[in-house]
């Protein structure tokens, strides 16, 4: 799944006006129906992912069937219906990573999530430490591979930057 | 804002870029920046200040400046000279113009710019990189900004604005190369009040950053492009569809469509004439196939970017059934170029049926990696070694790759191709959107394929069953190969896959999905076969020999 480095547009969200936001964009919007994906990126952006709850407020408000609205949300890629993990690392996976070693990056991080995963199995349930995406071209080409760990790009890397990446963010073996 | 009033603001903004005894460009493109170009930036405006060097020095941020291998890229203005990879003490030394230890303590951190990866390249589309701020308007003013859309909308008629275009014999550069002119007067001719202009910034090619870097570097040139071409065809809205990826492009468009709009460059009344052209950004939402044009129009519509069948083709039905104009970032960014100074001058460069210049991202393995803009009819052989000078660590290249997923690779041998839309399709790759791959002698052209394959399976929007289906069996197919277990009868059926995928998919997704295998099975037939029989063989020895 590809996913951006933050952007920094919402405006500053607290817990309790994220629904104030939300309304505003979507009043902004008129509540077209054609405005759909810009209202799944707020809603995205305001609540770390899509819930049941806000599809079908979704749904109501634009006056569009659910069914179209969870079409929408699962055909990109950038749409999540999961929450978010604590921390995430975006492989670039595009050609020029790709045949600079990307694949070998993408199994060190699986390796640690799986381990992460392993740890914390006994544990209550709660967002996952870890989370392994990928992206097509980070336009970091001049730089690859490259991956994204919390939003900073890391150029270059090789795997064992990448553990000592992941080491100081306590994502440990 | 009138057409004098435009001036004015240029010539004054050119007077105070005057006064400054030096001016810095930090590069703050994306390559630049993942290596520390706004922390180089922010030190180097605090140590201007800190010395009172206001009045004289302008640190400002600028597009890409091209060899993002080496960022961050600072481009000193009084002589163009570039300094690579600086720390912050290495920039404070620019600051001390005259001071022959410091220019010698530059003059390791000093790119030639003689070297022939500069040297070749003839900017067009990228002018304005490493001299125009993209956050200010002024700058852009400076830089000749919106006196091509001045001149359209006040000096010319539509026809005559379609006239150049037609002369300048600009050609689509989202990939397949459409007369851009004739696509144009297509839209033109259309009845009716309500017409669209759509951007197509999804630039999906896993491996090209152009669109990017242009859309960063330069937002005020492709807004440019689009009002130009709402003006010629008569469209009074336009979109502009970005990647949701690019993040910072998106909100330097945003920046810069307020600037425009404030000032009258955009909006009710274009440079206080009577056309009215108004844009807003699309984002994206991570969908290779919405760059595809009926796909991207189901996008901006709200629903899933799935293509339809064309014809018609959108300059008949395109946004919400109406007439729409699309054009790739690269073809907008021609626009004001080929206004200010005519079709003619525009034709003038590159080849008979090619025009003008085309802008590559090179990667892999060469030494130098980057953004270049060479005119058209460059040969490939030139790109690759000599701008950017072969393979790192003397290795051989092997082959290039272009076009992405649609296009295919290219061996050693036939680099000396000119680079032109015709050449690249007769050797079995294409233009694409600029993505230029090198491999050398290490990388495995069978495992390349298998990665383009699987990148267009995933991609696949599903909605046809030949690209939905075919893509799954044919990276099945080439994953067989990449293992060593693949037999005959798995090469035939790759190649009956490939058929069956070009002539029956729906969209140009699934038809140029085979391109890549079927350019290794023509150029590189030992690399599989390899594969089949060899081993196949050490496979069943390895298996008779293991222990039970
Ligand atoms: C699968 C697929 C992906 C495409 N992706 C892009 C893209 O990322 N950017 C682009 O400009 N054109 C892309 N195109 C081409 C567009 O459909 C369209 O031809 C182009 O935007 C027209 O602009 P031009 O005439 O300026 O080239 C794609 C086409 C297909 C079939
Ligand atoms: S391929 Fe990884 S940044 Fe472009």
């Amino acid at each position: 799944m590809t996913q951006p480095p933050p952007s920094g547009r919402a405006p500053p969200a607290t817990k309790d006006n994220r629904q104030k936001l939300f309304e505003r964009a979507m009043s902004r919007q008129a509540y077209a129906g054609h405005a759909l994906i810009e209202v799944l990126h707020t809603a995205q952006e305001l609540f770390g992912h899509l819930t049941p709850e806000l599809l079908r407020e979704v749904a109501l408000k634009l006056k569009l069937p659910p069914s179209r609205v969870l079409g929408v949300a699962t055909f990109y890629n950038f749409f999540s219906l999961q929450p978010k993990a604590e921390h995430t690392a975006v492989v670039c996976l595009g050609t020029a990573c790709y045949v600079a070693g990307a694949p070998q990056l993408v199994q060190a991080l699986e390796r640690r999530r799986c381990a992460c995963a392993a740890a914390d199995a006994d544990k209550e349930a709660g967002p996952a430490r870890l989370s392994v995406q990928s992206a097509r071209c980070i336009g970091s080409c001049g730089l690859a591979p490259a991956v994204v760990l919390d939003g900073r790009i890391l150029p270059r890397v090789s795997a064992a930057q990448l553990e000592r990446e992941l080491d100081k963010i306590g994502i440990t073996a | 804002m009138t057409p004098e009033d435009l001036n004015e603001r240029a010539a004054a903004e050119r007077a105070r870029q005057q006064g400054f005894r030096e001016r810095l460009h930090c590069c703050t493109a994306a390559g630049c920046l993942s290596c520390g170009a706004e922390e180089l930036k922010r030190d180097l405006t605090a140590q201007v200040e800190a010395r009172a060097l206001s009045q004289q020095v302008e640190v400002q941020g600028t597009g890409c400046l091209g060899l993002c291998s080496r960022g961050p890229l600072v481009r000193r203005a009084s002589d163009g000279a570039v300094f690579h990879e600086l720390t912050p003490s290495e920039a404070g030394l620019l600051l001390q113009p005259g001071d022959a230890a410091a220019e010698a303590a530059l003059a390791a951190k000093r790119l030639d710019t003689a070297h022939p990866f500069f040297a070749h390249q003839q900017r067009i589309v990228l002018e304005n990189a490493g001299r125009v701020d993209p956050e200010r308007l002024e700058s852009y003013l400076a830089a000749d900004g919106y006196s091509a859309l001045a001149r359209a909308v006040s000096e010319l008629s539509r026809q005559e604005v379609l006239a150049e275009l037609r002369a300048s014999g600009l050609r689509g550069r989202g990939g397949a190369g459409y007369p851009t002119g004739v696509k144009w007067e297509l839209v033109a001719k259309q009845p009716g009040t309500t017409k669209y202009i759509v951007c197509n910034a999804d630039e999906g090619d896993p491996g090209a950053f152009m669109d990017r870097s242009v859309l960063e570097g330069d937002p005020h040139r492709v807004l440019e492009g689009m009002a130009i071409a709402g003006y010629a065809v008569g469209a009074n809205q336009g979109y502009l569809y970005v990647r949701g990826e690019y993040a910072l492009a998106i909100q330097r468009l945003q920046g810069a469509i307020r600037q425009a709009e404030r000032e009258g460059l955009l909006g009710p009344r274009v440079l206080d004439s009577a056309f009215r052209f108004r844009v807003d950004i699309r984002i994206g939402a991570g969908a290779f196939v919405c760059g595809e044009e009926t796909a991207l129009i189901a996008s901006i519509e709200g629903g899933r970017g799935e293509p339809r069948p064309r014809p018609p083709y959108p300059p008949e039905k395109g946004l919400w059934g109406q007439p729409t104009l699309i054009n790739n970032v690269e073809t907008f960014a021609n626009i004001a170029p080929i206004i200010r100074h005519g079709g003619a001058w525009f034709a003038a460069i590159g080849t008979e049926r090619s025009k003008g210049t085309k802008v590559f991202a090179v990667a892999g393995k060469t030494a130098h990696t980057g953004l270049v803009e060479v005119p058209m009819g460059t040969p490939l052989r030139t790109i690759v070694y000599e701008m950017a000078g072969g393979i790192a660590d003397g290795g051989r290249v092997k082959a290039i790759q272009t076009g992405g997923p649609s296009g295919g690779c290219i061996p050693e041998r036939l680099l000396d191709l000119p680079v032109d839309y015709e050449s690249l399709v007769g050797a079995g790759s294409m233009m694409g959107s600029g993505g230029l791959i090198v491999m050398d002698e290490a990388s495995c052209m069978v495992d390349v394929a298998r990665y383009f394959m699987e990148f267009c399976r995933d991609e696949s929007c599903g909605k046809c069953v030949p690209c939905r289906a075919g893509t799954v069996q044919m990276h099945q197919l080439l994953e067989r190969f990449c293992a060593g277990q693949a037999g005959e009868h798995d090469l035939a059926l790759l190649k009956e896959l490939g058929t069956l995928l070009r002539e029956a998919s729906l969209c140009g997704l699934g038809q140029t999905a085979p391109n890549p295998v079927l350019s290794v099975l023509r150029y590189f037939p030992e690399e599989l076969d390899q594969r089949l029989h060899h081993d196949a063989e050490a496979a069943a020895a390895a298996a008779a020999t293991e222990p039970a």
